[in-house]
């Protein structure tokens, strides 16, 4: 049975200067004939299925209509269009920071934050230290939100949605959260929730992130699908192909065209690393400086055939 | 329900904190606050009123008492969506369930200072009856009401933002019509009968007829107020079920 199941999925925005404005412009506005509100398709007849344990990349470009689809697959918006079958319990990750409140303090926020996920409140407590060591935010728990940086509140948003276990986890920018070390950790994590069978959707602009964490690729282009595929591998050749090239592929052919293309593109590139060492070694060598000739040698071969050095020490 | 209720409930306990978390008088000013406005308009108005009706000042204070909790109620409920869109477009949950919450805290309130009422009661020398227990009905018909205003205001604040400036207007203008430190005997029957169209009139009427008349509303009387609650709640409630997804393009 599919956890996640869209059938083809048109979500529509409407858009236009509606928004903050009083009853009274309205009034004024209609009466002119100057209200207008216009449409727009954010997803056009997305289609897809993921069984349990699949860990779904939504790939494309701002505008892409990823964060729409996700706000569908975590109820906030119904389809205008299709439908959406959802089994199980969803946990969001969508802009983490947003909708603490500045004036509570983390113990505060923590539960309250909880409770939106649909935790009870005993499963909070008994969650609630591991919470705040994984977030390191021990001591401040009794602190005011707002005094709290936004590197802080990233976590604490991350360890909240993470220490739980969802039936369904949808990540849209999550992983770039907090500074190094955090993010090592909270990538650990992902990966040991990911192993955990939980079924998810990554969305991420880090290409290789989406190669190493998922199984399948949504690619969508203003709202349009591209291609829903388990090849993952081919298909991130060919949008990072076309990141470069702005080439939309229209059939299958074009995708292995371009991900050809993006190949051809990683040896060139690699070559042309290459050529550019070797020119700096002629360079250098021609200059007649013994030493950092020397050096450069030493470097390329511990490079490129290490078993020469050590064929040479022996 | 069950599931929402520790939402419920850290809801609750977030918009008493903050409301009160600031000020040095914390809840005491929320009681403090009517008493003076009593203070003032038995003051100003016990000139004109006070010797057409006896027990002036609790005739002032049912009225005062009702109204102040109808204003706290929606006038804070307007809000209640807005001001959590934060979490509304991000997370999946009932958005009733935010005002609700702010209905809590104007229900302390209003609690809270009708225990000063009946302290009022008391030392005016109203003597007490079993009678006063069917003060639960118009106070759970004011509930419901309140929550049907609610409901519709707090969806409407999110359509049009200039909301709050014409509500304060109307709130105005309903004070003027609850009779709250006038007396209605003056007015001609039709006019008297007028004022029955204004729910929050019923309901003062309500604490009026059973406090100092020492009598029992008729039961058209139980019904009017009950109709006025459920009209109100169903207007919200549908309101609610037909925008519940659309809220969010205007947020």
């Amino acid at each position: 049975m599919a956890i996640i199941k869209a059938n083809g999925v048109s979500i529509r925005y409407i858009t236009g200067d509606f928004k903050d404005i009083g009853l009274k412009e309205y009034v004024v506005r209609r009466l002119q004939g100057k209200y207008q509100v216009k449409e727009f398709w954010a997803d056009k007849n997305v289609t897809f299925a993921l069984e349990r344990g699949d860990m779904l990349g939504i790939i494309g470009t701002n505008g892409a209509g990823k964060s729409t689809l996700l706000k569908a697959v975590s109820g906030i918006m119904v389809p205008t269009k299709g439908n959406m079958e959802i089994n199980g319990s969803v946990a969001a990750l969508l802009e983490l920071a947003s909708g603490f409140d500045g004036e509570l303090t983390v113990r505060e926020n923590t539960y309250l934050r909880g409770a939106m996920l649909g935790y009870t409140r005993k499963f909070m407590d008994e969650k609630y230290d591991e919470i705040i060591a994984f977030a390191e935010l021990k001591d401040f728990q009794e602190r005011p939100f707002k005094q709290l940086s936004s590197g802080m509140k990233s976590r604490l948003a991350f360890s909240i949605a993470c220490l739980v276990s969802p039936d369904i986890l949808i990540l849209d920018e999550v992983l770039s959260v907090g500074d190094g070390a955090f993010r090592k950790k909270s990538g650990n994590k992902m990966k040991e929730i990911l192993a955990s069978g939980v079924t998810g959707i990554l969305v991420s602009h880090s290409i290789s992130q989406v190669r190493e964490l998922c199984n399948k690729i949504l690619w969508l282009d203003h709202g349009a699908q591209i291609g829903f595929t388990d090849e993952v591998t081919l298909y991130c050749d060919a949008y990072e192909e076309f990141l470069q090239t702005r080439k939309l592929p229209h059939n299958r052919q074009d995708v292995e065209q371009l991900a050809e293309d993006f190949a051809r593109r990683c040896e060139e590139e690699k070559h042309q690393k290459q050529m550019t060492q070797t020119q700096k070694l002629e360079t250098l060598l021609e200059s007649s400086d013994t030493e950092a000739a020397v050096a450069a040698s030493l470097a390329l071969l511990k490079e490129k055939r290490p078993e020469l050095l050590r064929d040479a020490n022996a | 329900m069950k599931r929402y209720q520790f939402l419920f409930e850290e809801l609750v306990s977030r918009d008493f904190k903050i409301k009160y978390k600031r000020t040095v008088l914390g809840m005491g000013w929320s009681v403090l606050s009517p008493l003076l406005q009593l203070l003032v308009m038995s003051l100003v108005f016990g000139q004109f009123f006070a010797h057409d009706q006896p027990h002036y000042t609790i005739y002032l204070f049912c009225g005062n008492l009702v109204f102040s909790y109808y204003k706290d109620s929606t006038a804070t409920g307007m809000r209640s969506l807005m001001d959590n869109r934060g979490i509304i477009s991000k997370i999946n949950v009932p958005k009733y369930m935010f005002l609700l919450s702010k209905n809590v805290s104007a229900l302390i309130n209003f609690g809270l200072t009708l225990c000063v009422f009946f302290l009022f009661v008391a030392i005016d020398g109203i003597a007490f009856s079993p009678r006063f227990l069917m003060l639960l009905y118009p106070i759970a018909c004011l509930i419901v009401f309140n929550i049907g205003v609610g409901l519709v205001l707090s969806a409407l604040f999110v359509f049009f933002r200039d909301i709050n400036y014409l509500y304060d207007v109307f709130t105005l203008l309903l004070n003027y019509c609850s009779a709250i430190f006038y007396t209605v005997d003056r007015f001609p029957g039709w006019v008297q009968t007028a004022l029955l169209c204004n729910p929050v009139y019923c309901y003062i009427k309500y604490f009026r007829i059973i406090v100092l008349d020492g009598d029992i509303p008729s039961l058209p009387y139980h019904l009017l107020c009950l109709f006025y609650a459920v009209v109100m709640v169903l207007i919200g409630g549908w309101i609610y079920k037909k925008n519940n997804h659309k809220f969010l393009y205007y947020m």
